[in-house]
């Protein structure tokens, strides 16, 4: 198997972008990486797209050849990959994997989501078909609702409170105000989050992230060539990918993602590192109690302490562990199937020093996390410079 | 929902019932087709499953699912059965200030929804505190 590095990425504006289309917005993010890599498309070898559901969004499947026909790149292989969510995160994954088996040299891992084109109630209805339609959908459940339930045990289980969530809300957006491309650009305060309309009690329209338009690209090639496209590659040192059940109240467990814990272990093994020696995250924050759970089950702090680490600043930037640097799910925006690979640009930029404003000084090692529906697919990576 | 998809469903939601592997014993529900406990050795069989049980979690929906607008705000809540499977359902007759994760319910049978257009109305399970 070959190491993978990353030598180009590109991302969008996130947020409702009703001037631009579907297409536009993924030529867009790739026209960006490309010219960030300094490569020529006809040296890209194939193309993995990350989607959740251009079919109900914009009536129109079958995009991974939209995507090779209008980037000029036909007949390269392009193939769309679905894991509601997390279908990014698995873009990058089999894009990872199809560049270290040694299949492919030049490899595209692209995600795109374009969700204004309908209703804001279509778009959640679209959103719910993430979850068990027979079972969870058809007695009431939505997504909010379905984190409201992990939410609500987590409180009676550890004494999480409505001001700890509203303060990864807070965070994210504050950490979102240095990122041009991110959906919201202004502060907002615990009392603003908790005086903002219930959704499904716990969970306030504050503690959710949007419904966004936007796309996302990297480029990877073998670690051993990537030195001729850029001065500093990003290796992927470990990906990890597990499957929990579609229901969340299958699971053993509701204030925990089995999947995220069975992922992460795998890809803190292949990269070798543990907890300690990460230096920053991109968690999947589509609500705020989503962050508190993910820090605990990635290993960054106990189990009912994620509210707790969070009100002490210690997920914040300059922080122990720096949570959601790019504004999270929740400041930039979640255009689904583009998120997992949003964070992987995140954090690219980051190690390369890039990041502006909300640069962690000296981030060597980053995590991504990318969770679909309510937990029954989770992605990890685990990025790395390696100059 | 179309009417076959519904109507194939009908012993599951009108009398719930699921599965007992009759190799581990384990009571499933929803129902399978395959025991996730023993897969190929499991032997599933038609299991009517006790009605009584007791919240998990819960929260009141105040932005309702599609169809489900005319009931909000309404009271949502993982239930776990007696006999040990987990199911989500909603809490009906309850003011939703009284309930506590810990309450005991019973499973009712209920009008869950009608579609507009076929005018089938849809019927399942909510649970009640007693
Ligand atoms: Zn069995």
């Amino acid at each position: 198997m070959r190491d993978v590095a990353v030598i180009g990425v590109g991302l969008t504006k996130f947020g409702e972008l009703w001037d631009l289309s579907f297409r536009q917005i993924m030529m867009e993010a790739g026209a960006r990486a490309i010219e960030d890599a300094e490569i020529d498309g006809k040296q890209i070898d194939a193309m993995y797209v990350g989607n959740m559901s251009s079919g109900q969004f914009i009536r129109q499947e079958h995009i991974s050849s939209i995507v090779a026909d209008h980037a000029g790149l036909v007949p390269v292989p392009s193939t769309r990959v679905e894991g509601a969510c997390a279908s990014g995160g698995l873009a990058l994954r089999q894009a990872v994997i199809a560049v270290a088996s040694g299949i492919h040299d030049i490899v595209v891992a692209a995600g795109i989501e374009k969700m204004t084109d309908v209703l804001t109630g279509q778009a959640t209805g679209a959103l719910a078909t993430a979850a068990d339609q027979e079972w969870e959908v058809f007695v009431g459940a939505t997504f909010p609702g379905l984190y409201a339930l992990m939410a609500r045990r987590h409180m009676y289980e550890f004494g999480t409170t409505e001001q700890q969530m509203a303060m990864v809300a807070v965070k994210n957006h504050h950490n979102a105000r240095f990122n041009t491309c991110a959906q919201y650009q202004t502060e907002i305060t615990v009392e603003n989050v908790l005086k903002s309309p219930l959704v499904t009690s716990p969970i306030k329209l504050l503690d959710c992230s949007p419904i966004t338009d936007g796309a996302a690209c990297v480029i990877l090639a073998p670690a051993e060539k990537a030195r001729k496209f850029t001065d500093i590659p990003i290796l992927v040192a470990g990906t990890g990918q597990a499957s929990d059940t579609i229901s969340l109240h299958s699971r053993s467990s509701l204030t925990s993602l089995r999947a995220t814990i069975e992922a992460t272990r795998t890809a803190y093994k292949m990269a070798g590192v543990k907890p300690d020696d990460i230096d920053l995250v991109e968690v999947h924050d589509c609500f705020t109690i989503a962050e508190i759970i993910a820090i605990e089950d990635l290993g960054f702090c106990k189990k009912g302490e994620g509210g707790k680490v969070t009100e002490q600043g210690e997920t914040a930037i300059g922080g122990r562990i720096p949570v959601n640097t790019s504004g999270g799910l929740k400041g930039k925006g979640h255009p689904v199937g583009a998120t997992g690979i949003a964070q992987a640009v995140e954090i690219v930029q980051q190690l390369r020093g890039e990041a502006g404003k909300r640069q962690v000084d000296g981030a060597e090692v980053g995590l991504t996390h990318n969770v679909g529906g309510s937990g029954g697919t989770a992605v990890v990576h685990v990025l790395r410079r390696s100059d | 929902m179309a009417v076959p998809r519904f109507w194939r469903e009908i012993p599951n939601r009108y009398n719930l019932v699921g599965a007992r592997c009759g190799n581990c014993n384990k009571v499933l529900f929803p129902p399978r087709y395959i025991c996730p406990y023993c897969r190929r050795m499991g032997k599933l069989e038609p299991y009517r499953l006790k009605r009584r049980g007791k919240v998990l979690s819960y929260t009141v929906v105040h932005i309702a699912a599609n169809g489900f607008e005319d009931q909000a705000p309404y009271l949502l809540a993982i239930i776990e059965l007696e006999d040990g499977p987990r199911l989500t359902a909603q809490i009906t007759d309850c003011n939703p200030d009284e309930i506590k994760i810990g309450d005991e319910v019973e499973m009712i049978f209920r009008r869950m929804g009608e579609e507009s257009q076929d005018g089938v109305i849809y019927y399942g399970f909510k649970a009640r505190r007693i």
